[in-house]
């Protein structure tokens, strides 16, 4: 199987964040499953006219293409006209290179939150026009229209994620080479279901606090996120507790909020990311399938009965308190 | 050889997308213009956003150099509430920096730079299997030990940061996690296994003896590591006569902090360095897709031409310090610092200077991240509280790996009214100012060997990836 990496409009770090992946590293992983990379702007040798051979010749069928991954958000702008990305040396738009290789490609992955929704690239007034691969936003339909399916009969898949786990990518990767990743693999957004059956919450270190409602009030403090620093663990998708990033990190395991970065739209939450946006004092927002009186009521309960240990946790930078040892009897 | 002109382009193995048009005679670069060709316009989508926000967007403007524009945003924002962060705080987000550029260095020299010695061109040389064993591009020896050792110095940015790139842990007034002591000893082995690959592979000596060369001799003699074999290839092409600069550096200072810089702020032009008024800088836009006149930044806007008039060739404005062009990077940051070595090598300007520079402080900035890590006390507190302005203006000056970074901003009424952003490359790679001066890389580029049939020539190839391009830092 081989792949065309391309970049589009984004920051480049989910190549950055691929180069992390251990156990092996992404070279030995890609070239132990048969995957041959035909070009990558980061680590391939090959610079300006051979790329644009090579482009040419997957855009006039010579070369077969298995994988195009596109990194970054496609840009419109200015004017529908694509120009505020050129695709260096060829006089293209990224906008025009991407309709035009996509069609060809067995399989088109889309890496990062730009190139599946537009990302970060699109926030506030998204000066630069920005749309994801095959969704603006949540909404479907971006560079490549709604009904698009690449030769395998795959919608884009839509490796969300800002930056993506190397994981996530290059398991994506391995399971297409496996021929293991059907529509049925893929969720709602077209995200990989690997991954996206998760919730951040799940393994979170703070559970605890968050089984109490112990919340932390300022950044730093241990306690539970959600009451007052935007964290919206509970509502995103992805196995960020359980695998872990860069050996034992995550973004709770380091002290501050879930941002829902697999998430459509999740650049523009409509309130500042590191707080949470209330009413009459509660929460708007609430775990995903956890239903309103249940949460209010278990919520109410659950704060009364916080034990002094977590409580006192909660608002402290490190653990004040140790559980309490339970002696053997005799 | 009639005159021509080349476009190179996609040129890779650099951050983000470059093409660089050559006017080319007599087998000799005589023009260079440089394109920035993306443009996604960071500066205004932070408009009207609260000012905390910029610490969850502008990391986001560069996967490479995410935690100094982390770092650039904390400082302004706590620049415009007159606070200082935790002192504690201060040091875990200087090493959490320190690690993100260490790791940068690296992987330039080990990714992006060499490869271009292993290629065929090269069959022949005295030194060329060797290099083709250690840095072909994806399948070297070298480079896949190197990204091994990468991933696992990132463990720290896992551990503090929670993840790299785009971590949200460097706040106005500290870092959100405040470490124990066990995770002091984990990072500390960390770093002591970052510092056997160094000194195992790259330098191929104690970190501290390569630090201490200060002549151009002493250096030329080096022939261990990695090192060792660049200097041999560095020799034989002459890579200390290619790429050769104006000798202007800038450094807004390395890891400011509670103990002052690690690495000085100044500038340099000749042989001693100076005192820096960054109230002096401009950007002009004379040649850049963008509208309005010359600014300072404090008062810079970003109004993108959609024109894209003829009379322009980037989406980069030009940042100018009185008046006149600047080059910034490691060299210019161990220059500055005052380093015997680096000064000489300052002086030659080149290809080699900006490399060897690098791999300096590749070993200094190891040294100094082992002390930082001593002074990190787990028991104090690492954050401080700090409520921002409703109305306010500030600036934060960092040095990213590829030199001086700054962020200006302005709040009004609770949210961003203006944010402007001057990166490393916007320096190196700008294009000409009004005047009609080339930007540093475009005057290096000038004299560049182009060989008969390259399209892609080996000499500039050296020369723009001698200067660690971001350029999705550089148009923002």
């Amino acid at each position: 199987m081989n792949m065309l990496w391309l970049q589009s409009a984004g920051c480049g770090g989910c190549t950055m964040s691929l180069l992390c992946a251990e156990d092996p590293n992404v070279m030995d992983l890609l070239d132990g499953a048969g995957i041959d990379l035909l070009w990558h702007p980061s680590i391939s040798e090959m610079t300006g006219a051979p790329v644009r051979r090579l482009l040419e010749a997957i855009e006039a069928g010579e070369q077969p293409l298995d994988v195009l991954c596109i990194e970054g958000s496609i840009l419109r702008g200015p004017n529908g006209t694509g120009r505020y990305h050129m695709l260096a040396g060829t006089g293209r738009s990224m906008l025009d290179w991407v309709q035009s290789l996509a069609p060809r490609a067995q399989h088109v992955v889309a890496v990062g939150t730009c190139a599946t929704f537009g990302g970060v690239t699109s926030t506030g007034e998204n000066p630069a026009d920005a749309v994801g691969v095959q969704y603006d936003g949540g909404h479907k339909g971006g560079a490549l229209n709604a009904e698009f399916t690449s030769r395998s009969g795959l919608p884009v898949i839509n490796v969300a994620g800002c930056p993506t786990h190397p994981d996530w990518v290059t398991e994506t990767l391995l399971m297409l080479a496996d021929g293991a990743l059907g529509t049925g693999d893929l969720d709602g957004f077209a995200r990989p279901r690997f991954y996206a059956d998760h919730l951040v919450h799940h393994a979170c270190p703070k559970n605890e606090f968050y089984e109490y409602k112990a919340s932390a009030t300022e950044l730093s403090e241990m306690g539970c996120m959600m009451e007052n620093l935007g964290c919206i663990g509970t509502q995103a998708v992805g196995d960020c507790n359980i695998r872990s990033w860069n050996g034992e990190g995550s973004c709770t395991r380091a002290g501050y909020p879930c941002i829902n970065c697999t998430a459509p739209e999740f650049e523009e939450p409509g309130h500042g990311f590191t707080e949470t946006p209330k009413f009459a004092g509660i929460p708007i927002g609430l775990p995903t399938d956890m239903p309103k009186a249940w949460f209010m009521a278990l919520a109410s309960l659950s704060k009364k009965a916080t034990p002094k240990r977590i409580e006192i946790n909660a608002t402290a930078d490190r653990i004040e308190i140790p559980p309490t040892l339970r002696r053997p009897k005799s | 050889m009639s005159e021509t002109q080349l476009l190179v382009g996609p040129f890779n193995r650099v951050e983000g997308d470059l093409e660089v048009r050559l006017d080319v005679s007599e087998g000799q670069v005589q023009a260079a213009y440089v394109n920035s060709p993306l443009f996604r316009g960071f500066e205004r989508m932070l408009l009207g956003k609260g000012p905390l926000d910029a610490l969850t967007i502008t990391p986001r403007i560069c996967g490479i150099c995410s935690i100094s524009q982390s770092a650039a945003a904390a400082f302004a924002l706590a620049d415009a509430a007159g606070g200082l962060p935790a002192p504690m705080g201060a040091r875990v987000a200087a090493l959490l920096h320190m690690v993100e550029n260490q790791s940068d260095h690296m992987t330039h020299f080990n990714l992006f730079f060499m490869p271009d010695f292993a290629r065929p061109g090269y069959a022949g040389r005295a030194w060329h299997d060797r290099v083709v064993d250690r840095f072909t591009a994806v399948k070297g020896a070298g480079l896949h030990a190197a990204v091994d050792a990468r991933a696992r110095l990132l463990h720290i940015v896992g551990m503090l940061g929670g993840k790299w790139p785009h971590t949200l842990a460097i706040q106005p007034g500290g870092v959100t996690r405040a470490p124990s002591s066990r995770d002091k000893i984990r990072i500390k082995a960390s770093l002591t296994a970052f510092r056997k690959y160094l000194e195992g592979q790259m330098f191929g000596a104690p970190l501290e003896t390569f630090a201490e060369l200060a002549t151009l001799d002493q250096l030329n003699a080096w022939e261990t590591g990695d090192i060792g074999l660049f200097n041999e290839v560095s020799q034989d092409l002459r890579l200390d006569q290619s790429g050769i600069g104006a000798g202007r550096y800038l450094s807004f200072g390395a890891y400011p902090g509670p103990d002052g810089h690690v690495f000085k702020r100044g500038t340099l032009a000749g042989e001693t360095p100076h005192p820096l008024d960054e109230t002096a800088i401009t950007e002009d836009v004379s040649h850049a897709w963008m509208l309005g006149g010359t600014q300072a930044p404090l008062n810079g806007q970003t109004l993108p031409d959609e024109a894209m008039r003829e009379d322009a060739y980037s989406w980069c404005k030009a940042p100018r310090l009185d008046g006149l062009g600047y080059e910034t990077g490691a060299l210019a940051r161990q220059a500055i610092d005052g380093h015997p070595l680096a000064l000489a090598l300052a002086a030659e300007a080149s290809v080699r200077a900006r490399v060897m520079g690098r791999l300096l402080e590749l070993a200094r900035a190891h040294i100094a991240a082992e002390s930082l890590l001593d002074r990190i006390i787990p028991s104090e507190p690492f954050m401080a509280h700090i409520d921002l302005p409703r109305d306010g203006t500030g600036v934060g000056l960092v040095e990213a790996a590829r030199g001086a970074l700054g962020h200006w901003l302005r709040i009004e009424d609770g949210q961003i009214a203006n944010y402007q952003i001057i990166a490393p490359t916007t320096w190196n790679f700008s294009p000409r100012d009004a005047q009609g001066v080339p930007g540093p890389l475009e005057a290096a580029l000038v004299g560049a060997e182009v060989r008969e049939g390259e399209d892609a020539p080996l000499s500039v190839q050296h020369i723009v990836r001698s200067f660690d391009p971001c350029m999705v830092c550089t148009v923002h």
